[in-house]
């Protein structure tokens, strides 16, 4: 089984976002950057599927050279090779289409990606790659097996479970469940070592327009204080809960 | 050149994201000085939508269609956009509707926007305002595609009466097999339990309650209100608590009008998941938790006292 881990290149979650360039450009300064949480969980399970089931796991990411010690951290963590597609991934549209060409190109029986990116959040990158190449999708799984061309994957629902079954090829985007918190990796040395040594392939974009393009930025207006309540004045929140938030 | 309106409907019934829809596709058309068409799938009473603008509702009766099954759903969605000549269509955000988009958004060669919050600031060029960054910030987007896919964030836009006296025909569909590469084995739900997607309140514990065995006045709480329990990440990592209550940046986002967090210090991913919620609570011991400066009201407390007080007076306001 070939499999194809796309991976978002984005802030640390305990990042604080700030805007620069007036407020049209994201502010790189200062910022960590990380394997999207959603895609680690993904390219975990991945790696279960390669010492499992001998599945072979490439990386990929859309992104320009800044994005690549995320790509060496994927192989550190085990993955086989890494591909960059050499453009920025500034719309969903675009960075599927550039997936949409790797994967035609590579012959992967299974795409596993994050169901969303936590620096733009569009959340629908999957999707539209499964559309552009034909393959069965699952969107925000949290358990899948394959066996040989069988998938049984769970995906979650609103208040509960659906379990599904499909068939390779596929493009599944999955979240924690798909493997546990516990299950995630730290690259050991050996792993960091070895990672220098995998091929990092850098493709060159297909050339389409952007479908969206961000012009500007703004942060959440900034809180009021918060009006504290004496433990023992009960009351006095459900007071403000019914007449001033009007909420209860 | 319309406006279309998908209004999902859960069993039959329709839940709030769809009246917000169609409360923003009717206003959308507004702006565009055109018409808005709706469309359902398997819904049984369509004349509530006529109160939030629905000029034209389309009704899909389909046995296949029965279970949610997101190409089938796609490949109607898309005959309908064609039947209406519409060139934008909104959806809500619900995570089948986040299954259909951008597979709509390929199939139509439509650009899409997600998490919008707002009505377009301006038509030509296009522009949205949406959330991004884990809500920690907003970005004003220009869709320059023809095709516009718009999902607007739940709870974001609101729900506004626009009554219309709008008309209802069935709308026949063409669903064919190779629609069904995924088939849908088995659904687990909780039964008549409040989900943390629909609930206009959420109680959310984390680990300032020191064990699974002390929830019990977290759910006594939450039915007090007729809120979703949740929980936060750490809470769910222990296993106290179930994966699908775990709320935060890579939990389950939370947009209700109410959210109360008892026991939740509030670290950055932890807010960055609840903060599109309208009115925040905290209760927590210790008055340096930073969740204090993200929350509207806040007590310094011992949960073990401040929730059984809240009960107590909550049930005898609600009797009130």
């Amino acid at each position: 089984m070939k499999i194809l881990v796309c991976i978002s290149h984005v802030p640390d979650t305990t990042s604080k976002i700030n805007f620069t360039e007036n407020d049209t450009q994201f502010d790189t300064n200062g910022v960590q950057f990380v394997i999207n949480p959603y895609d680690e969980f993904s390219l975990t399970r991945a790696m279960w599927f390669k010492e499992k089931q001998g599945a072979s796991v490439t990386v990929v990411n859309v992104g320009n050279a800044t994005t690549e010690p995320t790509l060496r951290k994927a192989l550190a963590i085990g993955a086989d090779a890494a591909i960059r597609v050499n453009a920025a991934a500034t719309d969903g549209l675009f960075v599927a289409k550039q997936l949409a060409e790797v994967v035609k190109n590579g012959e992967y029986d299974l795409v596993l990606t994050g169901r969303e990116s936590i620096d733009y959040n569009g959340g629908m990158v999957p999707g539209m790659l499964a559309s552009l190449v034909d393959f069965n999708f699952v969107n925000g799984c949290v358990g899948i097996e394959v066996d040989g061309t069988e998938v049984s994957l769970v995906r979650e629902i609103d208040g509960g479970n659906e379990t599904h079954a499909s068939t390779l090829p596929m493009v599944v985007a999955g979240q924690k469940g798909i493997v546990e918190e516990s299950d995630l990796r730290i690259p050991n040395m050996r792993g960091i070592m070895m990672a220098r040594k995998k091929p990092l392939t850098v493709v060159e974009p297909l050339e389409i327009e952007n479908a969206t393009a961000a012009q500007s930025y703004e942060k959440p207006a900034p809180k009021g204080a918060v009006k504290l309540i004496d433990a023992d004045n009960i009351d006095a929140l459900i007071d403000l809960l019914h007449n001033e938030a009007k909420v209860i | 050149m319309s406006v279309l309106v998908f209004a999902d409907s859960s069993e039959g019934k329709f839940k709030k994201s769809a009246f917000e829809v169609v409360s923003y596709g009717k206003k959308v058309a507004e702006q565009l000085g055109t018409t808005v068409a709706v469309i359902t799938i398997n819904a049984s009473d369509v004349s509530e939508l006529y109160t939030y603008g629905a000029e034209k509702v389309l009704t899909v009766s389909n046995e296949q269609l029965k279970t949610f099954n997101a190409k089938g759903y796609t490949s109607v969605l898309q005959q309908a956009a064609t039947a209406e000549n519409a060139s934008i269509v909104v959806l809500d955000s619900s995570i089948n509707v986040l299954h259909v988009a951008p597979m709509l958004a390929v199939a139509m060669n439509a650009g899409y926007a997600s998490n919008v919050v707002a009505l377009p600031s301006e038509v030509a060029p296009f522009t949205i305002k949406r959330k991004a960054f884990s809500n920690k910030g907003f970005s004003n987007t220009v869709m320059n595609t023809e095709n516009k896919i718009i999902g607007v964030a739940k709870n974001s836009y609101g729900v506004h009466e626009n009554p219309v006296s709008g008309t209802s025909e069935s709308f026949d569909v063409s669903i064919s097999e190779s629609d069904f590469g995924v088939t849908s084995e088995k659904v687990e739900k909780a039964s008549g339990k409040v989900t943390i997607a629909d609930a206009d309140s959420v109680v959310s514990a984390g680990r300032g309650l020191k064990g699974p065995e002390n929830w019990g006045m977290i759910e006594e709480l939450a039915e007090v209100l007729g809120a979703a329990t949740a929980c936060s990440k750490p809470v769910s990592d222990l296993g106290w608590r179930p994966h699908g209550e775990h709320v935060g940046q890579t939990g389950k986002p939370v947009a209700s009008n109410l959210y109360i967090a008892i026991g939740i210090s509030g670290a950055i991913q932890h807010l960055a998941g609840i903060n599109a919620s309208k009115v925040k609570v905290v209760i927590n011991t210790d008055p340096e938790a930073p969740f204090f400066k993200a929350a509207d009201y806040g007590i310094v407390g011992d949960a073990f006292e401040v929730v059984p007080a809240l009960i107590e007076k909550l049930k005898a306001f609600k009797a009130a």
